[in-house]
């Protein structure tokens, strides 16, 4: 299928910075991909190329297949975005804002009313329709920068921290609909919050310094994790069995967490433990609270390829 | 065409929600009064026409379309609207013509808001209409012109007062281009052909022909170019300073 975002060797210098180095990323319809990064990595400036807002100093954005410099409108018609921090005219009421939004679209007639209503019931803005914004919470303007983006129902969506600012239910509501809206399009958001990874993303590209260090599905990023494969539980008094567990084969290390107690075992590269600490703990009878096997860690694994670029290379 | 439209029509709307129109709308036509009543001895002067009121309003104009351009790109800039604009289908000549003609009109409406001054000389003598309607379109035009400059310098700054004190710098240069004491000033040093140059650039003789009652196309011509080239290096200062 074709990619409907890509970024071919984007790099762009920022206050004598270079804010984005020779960044590739493709996105096809169907994909949300994560732009994860630190604060600072060049995850707004790459959106910014994208979006066409700002030129890059070299290589190629498209949007669509139209490159966003070369076709300008093409692309703008194709795109939703929204902007890092939801921007919007603070004295236009909801209303009022969206309708702008839909006239500079040329939306008209019963497609205006049909789309209006759809976003305006997708984001659950009916109560604040005749707010001026500059009154409306941070959540709220955060939905209405949402709304905005996705009213000519476009193709491709860039969404700067779509979750910024909102509460815990309607980060969950509106990671609902950024799945829903993948789909048919493709969707590129940037985000830190690790969680959001798993919970929304079907790839991730990992940046830092401008750099992208990884390109990856969170799976396969979980299995880059120290933690992957290992085995923890919680047991008090499991002292004897934790010198035995380390004596295993395919063990590498076992540590305990100072506070709770938590015992975690790290396998070898490529081994399989679960079995074997399993057994360990059964023959020697301690009384186990909870045992997990672990998927990997992505914290781990964000903190490692964005702290040292040797290790990532 | 229709994206211009929208921008004109938001534009408009601000206006009316803002409290910045009626406070501009109130002053400007307390000043246009004083200025005619008062300096312009509109009453001894024993003739029934709006020459004191004329005259008096390039420089009303100078302080107060500055006002009004200031906030037009430097307002979106700070808020970061300027990247919702920008990234939605519309050019930005587009864009920015969008927002000079909304603020033309709403500078338009003042100005028509003075037709009691017209009435009042209609009451109390003879006037030469056609010379007032005249002058009417000359300083229509030129406050388009101070307002162009206004709304190009706007697009280069996210600071209202940087835009505005720009703007009244470079206007009051337009006022005073054919003055005799810059003429006086430049003469010594400059070549004749450039000091003549530089007093074609005057605002106020352009102005005062057209004021005179001939709707010279020279004159007009002057003050459509002097708008179309101040639009367009706003349109190249917000590409020189997207970043903003």
């Amino acid at each position: 299928m074709r990619a409907m975002i890509e970024a071919e060797n984007l790099s762009r210098h920022y206050g004598g910075m270079l804010a984005v180095d020779a960044l590739n990323l493709r996105v096809r319809a169907g994909e949300v991909v994560g732009l994860l990064g630190p604060n600072g990595a060049g995850k707004t400036t790459s959106l910014r190329m994208l979006a066409g807002f700002l030129a890059p100093g070299s290589g190629r954005a498209r949007i669509a297949g139209h490159d966003v410099e070369r076709q300008p409108h093409a692309a703008r018609r194709a795109l939703g975005y929204l902007p890092e921090g939801a921007p919007s005219y603070g004295e236009m009421s909801v209303l009022g804002f969206l309708q702008f939004i839909a006239r500079v679209r040329r939306l008209s007639g019963e497609r205006r009313r049909s789309r209006l209503d759809a976003v305006i019931q997708q984001l659950e803005l009916d109560d604040v329709l005749a707010l001026p914004i500059e009154t409306l919470s941070k959540g709220y303007r955060r939905r209405v920068g949402l709304a905005q983006a996705i009213l000519h129902d476009p193709p491709v969506l860039i969404l700067d921290e779509p979750t910024d600012g909102l509460d815990p239910n309607q980060k969950q509501a509106a990671r609902a609909l950024i799945r829903g809206l993948a789909r048919d399009r493709a969707i590129l958001i940037s985000t830190h919050l690790l969680e959001e990874v798993p919970t929304v993303c079907s790839r991730v590209a990992v940046i830092a310094r401008g750099r992208l260090l990884a390109d990856a599905t969170p799976a396969e990023l979980e299995r880059r994790s120290r933690y992957h494969g290992a085995v923890s539980f919680s047991a008090p008094g499991a002292g004897p069995a934790r010198a035995a567990i380390s004596l295993l084969p395919g063990v590498d290390t076992v540590e305990v967490e100072p506070l709770g107690g938590r015992v975690t075992v790290f396998p070898k590269p490529g081994r399989a433990i679960l079995a074997e600490v399993q057994g360990i703990l059964a023959a020697q009878r301690v009384a186990i609270s909870e045992l997990a096997l672990e998927r990997g860690r992505l914290d781990d694994v964000f903190r490692r390829l964005t702290a040292d670029p040797a290790e990532a290379a | 065409m229709s994206a211009l439209l929208a921008v004109l029509r938001r534009e408009l709307a601000a206006y009316l929600v803002t409290p910045v129109a009626y406070v501009f709308i109130v002053i400007f036509l307390a000043l246009a009064g004083a200025f005619t009543f008062y300096l312009g001895d509109f009453y001894r002067r024993g003739q029934a026409d709006l020459t004191p009121f004329f005259s008096y309003l390039p420089w009303l104009f100078l302080v107060l379309v500055p006002a009004v351009a200031m906030r037009l790109w430097a307002e979106e800039r700070r808020s970061g609207t300027l990247e919702l604009l920008l990234t939605l289908p519309i050019g930005r000549g587009a864009a920015m013509l969008g927002k000079f003609l909304a603020a033309w009109a709403f500078i338009a409406l003042a100005l028509a808001l003075t037709f009691p001054l017209w009435l009042t000389v209609n009451y109390l003598g003879h006037p030469d209409n056609g010379a007032i309607l005249a002058a009417y379109c000359g300083s229509l035009l030129m406050a388009g012109a101070l307002l162009a400059i206004g709304t190009g310098l706007s697009a280069a700054t996210r600071s209202q007062v940087v835009a505005f004190i720009l703007t009244e710098l470079v206007g009051l240069g337009y006022l005073l281009a054919g003055h005799r004491l810059v003429l006086g000033l430049v003469q010594g040093w400059l070549p004749p052909g450039v000091a003549d140059a530089l007093a074609g650039f005057s605002f106020i003789d352009h102005y005062e022909a057209i004021a005179r009652g001939v709707l010279n196309a020279d004159d007009v011509m002057f003050f459509v170019l002097t708008i179309v080239c101040w639009l367009g290096a706003g349109v190249l200062l917000l590409e020189l300073t997207e970043t903003g």
